[in-house]
């Protein structure tokens, strides 16, 4: 069976007036079904280019994306984004169960309300559902952004560094939303983040890239089980050392065996 | 008293002086004080609520048809770049162009029905909506553009779902100013080109007539007020509709 996303020597050069700039060059890496990777890199690394690459948004340059199997064209029917900016990427002027139907267009209108309160369920935030996403807290917002990614139900769930834009607190409480409701639902996610703590706390594997033009330096996997705990897992010996792995590989500008 | 009301009360004011102690003959600026009753007992005369009503019925749709023309306009030239630069230099060319100074030529090709004052009054119109469309999708946000893309939104898609609603409170505001616009080139053209019944002929008549400016004042300051309350409406609108572009802060 074809991995859930398999890329090939992905390249992408933006042409602008005073010279090309090449923010990834020949990256290839796959994720299998199921799977939650976690994409780390260093900041300006190209990160932002690779998932609008995946998610169709640009025609990348050079190499290839595939999904299930099939080459993507365009932007892929099941695929769905979280953004970093959840204030900017929910429609101010709908209600949050509308911001959450918003994909489900082509739907029944009962199957789209249905969805819809399922995934605000799954995110807690069922209550919130007539409310507008300014009147939440920052938060909540990034939970409606999830929960409507959730209602599209994705083959594949992207999110462009969902959580920096948090305080800690939440941060943590929204980490481990994410397992949750992943094992739940049994979403195929790849995050990504440039934080290294966050990469190895959620990833079943971290991919790591190098500075700008991004390319792969390696893939770790990460065997912490299922079942992860903010506290605990984050002193527990493996965590500490497979973060001081990743973050030596971080250094490391060519590609090196893990 | 409300403090928007401060204004209006003073400029009364000022106006009942001058008149009063003749600074400006008073039987060229009659006083409010005579004015206003003057209005009140006009607004008891059938004849001239029918001006009244062919007035305000000219503007609405002229307004009407300015939106129609004006929004789907701007939202081409606000989203294609290429048939924004062919068309903008005409419609520079074309805005500074005061509608009054086009009556001529309307009365050539409309006639002296109500034709010449609706297609003068859509012709101002059209600019302040048509503006606002387009600035408002230049503020369209990206990542608004990018969210529903990537959810398989087409084309078309975006437009309707995303860059309309995001520009309506804009576009609002356009209509707001156009609003006030249609009103004021429908009465002038009333008065100017003499054709159709309308508060402007009203004026017109009762000037040409001699001894009642109280009449032409009163006709004035009615064109007045219903300019405030077409835009005090359309402000409660606003803020009915699109409670989501003023936010009040986090309630959480």
């Amino acid at each position: 069976m074809s991995p859930m996303l398999e890329v090939t020597g992905l390249g992408h050069t933006y042409e602008a007036k005073d010279g090309a700039h090449t923010a990834i060059s020949g990256l290839s890496f796959t994720v299998e079904n199921g799977e939650l990777l976690c994409v780390v890199g260093p900041s300006g690394c190209g990160k932002s280019t690779l998932l609008r690459a995946i998610s169709g948004l640009i025609r990348p340059s050079e190499g290839t994306v595939s999904l299930h199997g099939t080459p993507v064209e365009g932007v892929p029917a099941d695929l769905a984004v979280v953004f970093q900016d959840y204030s900017r990427s929910l429609f101010p002027w709908l209600s949050v169960q509308r911001n959450v139907e918003f994909p489900l267009r082509d739907l029944p209108r009962a199957e789209r309300h249905e969805r819809a309160e399922e995934a605000l369920a799954a995110v807690g935030l069922s209550a919130a559902a007539r409310k507008h996403p300014w009147q939440l807290s920052g938060g909540m917002q990034q939970r409606v952004a999830i929960a409507r990614a959730l209602a599209y139900r994705p083959a594949l769930l992207l999110m462009d560094e969902p959580f920096a834009s948090v305080d800690a607190q939440t941060r943590f409480e929204l980490e481990d939303l994410l397992l949750r409701v992943r094992r739940e639902q049994e979403t195929t996610v790849m995050l990504v983040t440039h934080d290294i703590d966050e990469s190895v706390y959620l990833g079943d594997r971290v991919l790591v890239l190098s500075k700008s033009p991004a390319t792969a330096v390696a893939a770790l996997d990460v065997p912490l089980g299922a079942e992860r705990e903010q506290i605990a897992t984050r002193a527990s010996e493996e965590f500490v050392d497979l973060r001081a792995r990743v973050a030596g590989l971080l250094q490391a500008r060519e590609p090196v065996e893990a | 008293m409300p403090s928007g009301l401060v204004g209006m009360v003073g400029l009364f004011a000022v106006w009942e002086a001058a008149s009063r102690s003749e600074v400006v003959p008073s039987n060229y600026l009659v006083p409010p004080s005579i004015v206003l009753p003057t209005m009140v007992s006009m607004l008891g005369d059938i004849e001239f609520l029918r001006a009244v009503i062919a007035t305000v019925l000219a503007a609405v749709i002229a307004l009407a048809i300015a939106v129609a023309v004006a929004v789907p306009a701007g939202l081409v030239l606000g989203s294609v770049p290429a048939v924004r630069r062919a068309a903008m230099t005409l419609v520079e060319f074309l805005r500074p162009i005061p509608s009054v100074a086009l009556i001529p030529l309307a009365m050539m090709t409309f006639g002296t029905g109500p034709e010449t004052k609706i297609t003068l009054a859509v012709y101002a119109a059209v600019w302040p909506i048509l503006f606002n469309t387009i600035y408002a999708l230049d503020e369209l946000d990206p990542l608004h553009v990018d969210t529903a893309r990537a959810f398989g939104t087409s084309r078309v898609g975006v437009l309707t779902r995303v860059a309309l609603p995001s520009a309506a409170p804009f576009v609002l505001t356009g209509v707001r100013l156009s609003a006030a616009m249609a009103l004021a080139v429908v009465v002038s053209t009333e008065l100017l080109s003499g054709g159709t019944p309308g508060i402007g002929r009203y004026i017109m008549v009762a000037n040409s007539s001699g001894s009642y400016m109280d009449e032409v004042l009163a006709g004035t300051v009615l064109a007045g007020l219903i300019g405030y309350a077409a835009n005090a409406g359309l402000e409660r609108l606003h803020r009915r509709l699109f409670s989501w572009s003023t936010p009040k802060g986090v309630d959480q």
